[in-house]
């Protein structure tokens, strides 16, 4: 999962550095994600994952490391799993 | 209500409606002569209505979001460069107000703000970043226990006459342009060498020149959280909710305008009214519906304010934005009505019916971020954000 999300943020994140640089702890936002290419980020792992964020998931904290992202995705496969 | 008992009455309403007779009293002057509204804003100081937000314990008021778009509401009937003024500085205060707990130096300087009713101002935006506040250019230099920082300011509303100013910059100079601080500077603190004049078509008075500022201050004056969390949390809600409330004040006083045109003329000729009646109303029907979407959207932030993950959600956000939108096109259609029922009398100046100066300073409300970049903003939500349709929340 975790290179996936590399992946997709590289493609259209925008950020202005490596992703290599950048660590799963690291703060997006203060690495460049803008609020419109979080969207497009959202998007993307929406369509890779085929899920969808529930609203109270789409907030700023659940897209701020790429860690918090892998914590989002998770909690919502592991919710549909249980369903 | 006699005068004397009046003069003793300390409530917040009353409080506001004196210092609003004083700002309509030299409305006319302050947007002919495009000066800032010092009579108007010395009577806040007096009714010390610039600290009503702090809490108690530091020495304000406690006063809710509500209380404070009701005085942006009675002072925007009757200056709406007065009352936008208030306006900005309370909704710089929500950020002392809001985030202050997590630093010492901040706690005590918004006491000071209560204590002596200091006016605050604010420098977000800058040269080179198109109108996008969440970006800068401009970097702050560290320097140990002391910071530095020039901005070019490309508006900083009423910068001369603030007791400080909160400005944004990037964190450090390696950082991204959205990677931001705000700092606190005091008036002894920084330098404001005029750039740009403000010559408007309305809000004549809030004399939000451009400036270059440089300044230097001890480093424990920036914000400890980041600016986008301050933007997401407090900033950008107060200000469409404050804003919007100071939007309503001037249509309300139109349409209070076109209202007593109306009676006058229907006592001259009983049985008969003007031919504009009517609009008046489909303005009086338009005007409530600002009202009620301002009372939502402050039901909806009070409520949000207990839960930190509503107030960055994206369904907040875009509710925050449609009540921008609309307030700020709305009122645009009231005044208008107001002027077909004044006719003449609304267009000219200087009679008990002129509507001119409403219709100037209203048309500031769209482009103050523009609505264009909102609706932009709202529509990149709507891409991922999930409706929810309910009337219960």
């Amino acid at each position: 999962m975790n290179e996936t999300i590399r992946e997709l943020l590289s493609r259209v994140g925008g950020l202005p550095v490596q992703m290599s640089e950048i660590t799963d702890e690291a703060d997006l936002y203060a690495a460049g994600l803008s609020s419109f290419a979080s969207v497009q980020v959202m998007l993307a792992i929406e369509e890779a994952f085929d899920i969808e964020f529930p609203d109270s998931l789409l907030n700023r904290k659940s897209f701020a490391s790429i860690k918090a992202i892998e914590e989002t995705v998770a909690q919502i496969i592991k919710s549909r799993e249980a369903a | 209500m006699s005068l004397a008992a009046l003069a003793t009455d300390n409530t917040l309403a009353t409080r506001a409606q004196r210092v609003a007779a004083v700002a309509a009293e030299f409305a006319d002057r302050v947007d002919a002569e495009g000066r800032f509204p010092k009579e108007a804003v010395e009577a806040m100081k007096a009714a010390r209505l610039l600290g009503i937000q702090v809490p108690s314990a530091h020495g304000g008021e406690s006063a809710s979001l509500l209380e404070i778009a009701e005085v942006c509401s009675i002072l925007g009937q009757a200056c709406a460069s007065s009352a936008m003024i208030f306006a900005m500085h309370h909704i710089k205060l929500s950020s002392l107000v809001e985030h202050h707990e997590t630093s010492a130096w901040h706690t005590g300087f918004m006491q000071e703000v209560a204590g002596r009713q200091l006016l605050l101002g604010s420098a977000t935006t800058e040269g080179g970043i198109g109108g996008n506040l969440r970006n800068s250019i401009c970097a702050i230099e560290v320097d140990g226990a002391m910071c530095r920082l020039t901005k070019d300011a490309t508006v900083i509303s009423y910068g001369v006459e603030s007791d400080a100013i909160l400005i944004t910059s990037r964190a450090n100079a390696d950082a991204a342009p959205s990677d931001q601080v705000m700092t606190v500077f005091r008036k002894d603190q920084y330098t404001l060498e005029h750039t740009h004049d403000w010559d408007t078509l309305g809000m004549r008075g809030t004399r939000s020149d451009g400036f270059l500022f440089k300044g230097e201050a001890p480093s424990e004056q920036i914000f400890p959280q980041p600016f986008a969390e301050i933007a997401a949390q407090s900033m950008l809600a107060t200000c469409h909710l404050l804003w919007s409330a100071v939007w309503f004040g001037i249509a309300a006083d139109a349409v209070s305008r076109a209202q007593s045109f109306v009676r006058a003329a229907a006592r001259k000729s009983a049985g008969q009214v003007p031919p504009g009646a009517l609009h008046l109303a489909e303005a009086s029907n338009l005007l409530q519906l600002v009202k009620s979407n301002l009372l939502s959207g402050i039901e909806t932030y009070e409520n949000a304010k207990a839960d930190g993950e509503k107030l960055s959600s994206m369904s907040f956000a875009i509710a925050m934005n449609n009540i921008k939108i609309a307030s700020s096109q709305t009122i645009l259609d009231i005044i208008n009505k107001a002027m077909l029922i004044c006719g003449i009398m609304g267009y000219k100046n200087g009679t008990p019916y002129s509507l001119g100066r409403h219709l100037r300073d209203a048309h500031s409300a769209q482009l103050m971020i523009s609505n264009d970049r909102i609706l932009a903003n709202s529509s990149a939500m709507l891409l991922v954000q999930k409706p929810d349709f309910s009337l219960l929340g």
